[in-house]
């Protein structure tokens, strides 16, 4: 009897050490893991605090993308929601599916001159559907454009 | 005529499946041994119709039919052969219909494979095989049938396949991973038997531990694949991106791996019974997640096949049915099958416990990962998307791995029931020192730079290689010779230690290629250079070349090593003629002890491109350390354990008489 | 908690996730109706298919009623959908059928009817995505009913084929009649 209750007693002891060490770690990790989603027009409208890791999400603007003529492997481009623009700097290679008129979602944060510094580039979409979450962010603007219509 | 012969087969076999499901079910209840004989002949039948109208479909692909509007949507005339049959399962329809041949292959492995299970057992085994078929075939037929036709205008050329799928790993990596998530259907089917009747005693898990086993080795060869292709063919050299669909296919893995080692302790011990029935049920459910997460849209991923919300609703259904009505079950039956036997502290039992504990800890994680999205946005209304990217599941994952792999060497050197700290201490305090030096003095040596988390990485692996490597040596010693002492080593054994050796491998491999890798991302004009450690990349510049559906910007990158010719890479970027999309094809050349990866980015006008350069030391022995991890779940499977009862009834004096012939 | 009810936090636990799962669905974007169902047709003019210098106007798109359909040949469900729209077109006399080209390439986009056939009685072109963006469109395919009054009165998205068009277009085309 005396070592099943031992046992009982370490398996709880071990339960409860665990359960501590994995809340603590869930925190950190949500802390660090987690990318708040913005979209262009959010923004312009001051919500993101300059060196906050987020995503912003939109379409590429159409005939914004530089790629030659700049340093090393720098690239610029403008995303928007057809409602604010916020210009992009990202160092590195482009995904497959990007490209202008198409929906895109980066990662990464906007600097002192509000321009979106990304750290890595997703272009997820295809031919049928564009992100979801490019797509909530045009949505937004669309409602946005309607509600100032009506109140003007 | 052949796609509704297709048709015909599939409405055939779940009519033969709906009597599966029924009459050995019945049978077995009423006593009644025809009726249970039955589910033998049915989930024969059962295969043969599926096969049947998997060939229809492969068929149809084969001859440019384009008149089925799924082979119109995935297929094109111009693609190659091989590419047109691994069509049949690139998109949501098809892949069904090989999920379901899968699981109608298994259930006809199980009934001839079975012999020596009591005809009630089986009975049941398979009727709930048959009716998770059942189930699955309802909704092929009714939401996602492949062989639906255009017959009005049938268009003259497909759409043509995905062209990510066009790549020989993708096309083996599905049928692999189905083979894996359906596999588990059987241990699933084995613990609502066992729910249902009751017993669940060490025949019961070792009846189950081969299919367990064989299910976990395909999944992890799936999953190997599945990294592999992203390494390879999504151009940037990562090989895990924690994506919503490579998540749900390691979740499953997971759990199943805390299946193999709680079945283990169930087989050996009568303990964990109940707890073995609930990772029995979660494995499948979590397969069954999986398929529904990447079917219905609901988390937005890479691959995620397009959105069809009737079919998630469908999924979700059955997903209720299944899932829910064996918890369901559990919850009222789990009493019936508790253990009795008790054990003491530090026995192997109490390990496997943990083991047990973290992996299922860790599976909760990227559940709760994988779900956070959407569980942020039922809170915070639809316009807060947030997303959950690797650091999460890094900061968790990691620190859980390394405990585990600490507990996998104790617990080899622990003894069932009860082990006394002395006898644990004499065998691992010097493995302990050993490893925690050569873990320390290595890296140091071969880079001169001092990097904790890779000295960790590497004291664990030698912590778990040497502990295997002591441990047979140990079992060898007290026999005439070593040679004697390594025959008389079982399978299951040799199986358990292989995959441990994977583990270490594979921690390496993670470890090191994380910490040790150079990527350079670097625009390079023709002719210009980039030397990454002993290793110069000379761009020559890039062509145009011709393939046989797409063309290629391909560019030459001549490589020197130590100032000498080496090779010469080609990576290319495609741009496919029917869909036009671009795909980037990375140029890698393997190595045991290291990778050179090239991929091509974009034109940067004068001929200058960005060119994307890794070097990536043994990345390889991922790969690697997987593909031991399921050989060594097959070896086990082979364990003559397993197939005792017709060993003995056939062969027991000759297998001696081959055994001192032998010697 | 007694040891009966413990067994039970697993099928609970389920449950909850099912519930996660099931908002999911609901949330799905192609069930998000647009803004501009009932809300009049965006004024446009936009450039002919087939004759360039010639401009096509919402002011056209009166006296009757309107099927716009958001189209392009780098959609493969447009491929899909496009032998039956040729055929409700032939059979739906008193519908006016009008092929919005979405950000495509002209000279594809003129081949493909030439060689598969015209279910519309209007094309243009919609080469910047404008008028998309007007019409909230997505992707492609997308098809709006527009009724005698130019007003939007249901848009669809993704493929129409015989079983969509007889169970969510003509339901609604003979409550507009």
């Amino acid at each position: 009897m005396h070592s099943a209750r031992k046992q009982k007693l370490y398996i709880v002891l071990s339960i409860v050490l665990g359960a501590a060490v994995a809340v603590g770690l869930l925190v950190v990790a949500f802390n660090e893991g987690l990318n708040v989603f913005f979209t262009p027009t959010e923004i312009t409208e001051g919500k993101v605090q300059p060196n906050q890791n987020i995503r912003i999400g939109g379409m590429v603007k159409e005939g914004s993308l530089v790629r030659e003529g700049l340093e090393g492997t720098r690239i610029e481009f403008v995303t928007t929601d057809y409602n604010a623009d916020i210009p992009v700097v990202y160092e590195g290679v482009l995904p497959d599916l990007f490209r202008e008129g198409q929906g895109v979602v980066a990662e990464g944060f906007v600097d002192e001159n509000g321009v979106f510094q990304a750290r890595q580039i997703m272009a997820k979409h295809d031919e049928n559907y564009m992100s979801a979450e490019v797509k909530a962010a045009l949505e937004a603007a669309e409602k946005r454009k309607a509600a100032g219509g009506i109140s003007q | 005529m052949i796609p509704e012969l297709g048709h015909f087969a599939l409405i055939l076999a779940l009519c033969l499946a709906s009597l599966q499901a029924v009459f050995p079910m019945v049978g077995a209840h009423s006593g009644n041994t025809l009726w249970m004989q039955l589910c033998r002949p049915l989930s024969a039948g059962v295969w043969v119709f599926m096969l049947l109208a998997f060939g229809c479909l492969a068929y149809s692909f084969l001859h440019d039919d384009f008149s089925v509007a799924y082979v119109a949507r995935n297929s094109n005339t111009l693609l190659p052969v091989y590419y047109k049959f691994a069509a049949v399962w690139g998109a949501h329809e098809g892949s069904l219909l090989l999920w379901v041949l899968i699981l109608a292959t298994w259930g006809y492995a199980v009934s001839i494979l079975s012999r020596d299970l009591p005809l009630d057992i089986l009975a049941r085994v398979m009727s709930v095989m048959a009716l998770i078929t059942v189930g699955f075939l309802i909704f092929m037929l009714g939401t996602s049938n492949p062989f639906e036709r255009m017959l009005l205008n049938t268009p003259a050329e497909g759409a043509d396949l995905n062209p990510l799928l066009q790549d020989f790993g993708l096309t083996v990596h599905p049928p692999m991973l189905y083979m894996g998530y359906v596999g588990f259907s059987v241990a699933f089917s084995f613990a609502i038997a066992a729910l249902l009747t009751g017993r669940l005693d060490a025949a019961w898990a070792r009846w189950t531990r081969p299919w367990t086993n064989a299910a976990w080795a395909f999944l992890t060869v799936g999953i190997a694949l599945g990294s592999w292709w992203a390494y390879y063919e999504l151009g940037w050299g990562g090989w895990w991106f924690w994506d919503p669909v490579e998540n749900v296919s390691f979740m499953p893995w997971l759990v199943g791996t805390a299946l193999i080692h709680s079945l283990a302790v169930t087989e050996k011990r009568g303990v964990f019974k109940s707890w073995t029935v609930l990772l029995a049920i979660a494995a499948f459910s979590l397969s069954l997640l999986g398929a529904f997460i990447v079917r219905s849209g609901v988390i937005t991923s890479v691959h995620a096949f397009a959105v069809d919300p009737e079919r998630g609703m469908v999924l979700l259904t059955l997903l209720l049915l299944i899932i829910g009505g064996s918890l369901f079950l559990y919850a009222l039956r789990a009493p019936v099958v508790k253990g009795t036997a008790t054990y003491g502290g530090y026995s192997r039992e109490l390990f496997l416990l943990f083991n047990n504990i973290i992996l299922v800890v860790s599976t909760a994680t990227i559940l709760l990962g994988t779900l956070f999205p959407l569980i942020h946005e039922a809170i915070y209304g639809e316009a807060n998307k947030v997303s959950v990217g690797p650091p999460y599941f890094n900061t968790l994952f990691v620190p859980l791995m390394a405990v585990m792999a600490f507990f996998l060497g104790v617990s080899t050197f622990s003894r069932w029931k009860r082990t006394s700290l002395q006898h644990l201490w004499q065998n691992l305090g010097k493995l302990l020192t050993a490893s925690v030096v050569l873990g320390i003095v290595i890296p140091l040596l071969v880079t001169a730079h001092f990097n904790p988390s890779a000295m960790l990485a590497m004291a664990l692996a030698l912590w778990i290689a040497l502990g295997v490597v002591a441990d047979i040596w140990q079992k060898t010693a007290n026999k005439a010779s070593r040679v004697d002492g390594l025959r008389s080593l079982s399978l299951s054994y040799y199986g358990m230690q292989l995959a441990h050796l994977g583990v270490a491998v594979l921690i390496l491999g993670v470890c090191l290629t994380s910490h040790y890798s150079i990527e350079e991302d670097r625009r390079l004009a023709p002719n210009e250079s980039l030397t990454i450690g002993d290793y110069e990349f000379v761009f020559k510049g890039v062509e145009e070349r011709r393939g046989p559906n797409y063309i290629a910007d391909s560019a030459t990158i001549d490589v020197l090593k130590d100032g000498e010719f080496y090779l010469t890479m080609h990576p290319e970027k495609r741009r496919y003629l029917a869909r036009g999309d671009v795909q980037t094809e990375a140029d890698i050349q393997v190595g045991f002890f290291r990778d050179l990866f090239t991929a091509l980015g974009d034109p940067r006008g004068e001929g200058a491109w960005v060119v994307r350069i890794h070097v990536k030391p043994f990345v390889f022995w991922i790969w690697l350390g997987a593909f031991l991890m399921a050989a060594g779940g097959i070896t086990a499977i082979l364990d003559r354990r397993y197939r005792t009862k017709r060993v003995r009834d056939e062969a027991a004096v000759p297998a001696v008489g081959l055994k001192t012939a032998l010697e | 908690m007694s040891n009966r009810s413990k067994l039970f936090i697993p099928a609970a636990f389920f449950l909850v996730m099912l519930g996660l799962l099931f908002y999911g669905l609901g949330r799905d974007p192609s069930h998000v109706p647009s803004a501009l169902v009932n809300r009049p047709l965006p004024e446009f003019s936009k450039p002919a298919l087939f004759d360039e210098n010639q401009n096509i106007s919402s002011d056209q798109l009166r006296d009757g009623i309107f099927i716009v359909n958001v189209w392009a040949t780098w959609c493969p469900p447009c491929h899909v959908e496009h032998p039956y729209l040729l055929e409700i077109s032939k059979r739906e006399k008193d519908v006016n059928f009008v092929g919005v080209n979405y950000k495509d390439d002209v000279k594809a986009a003129r081949e493909f009817l030439e060689q598969r056939g015209n279910p519309f009685k209007f094309n243009l072109v919609d080469l910047d995505g404008r008028l998309g963006i007007d019409l909230g469109v997505a992707g492609a395919p997308e098809t709006f009913i527009v009724d005698a009054t130019g007003t939007i009165r249901y848009r669809h998205v993704g493929v129409i084929d015989n079983k969509v068009w007889a169970e969510t277009f003509e339901p609604i085309l003979a409550q507009i009649r």
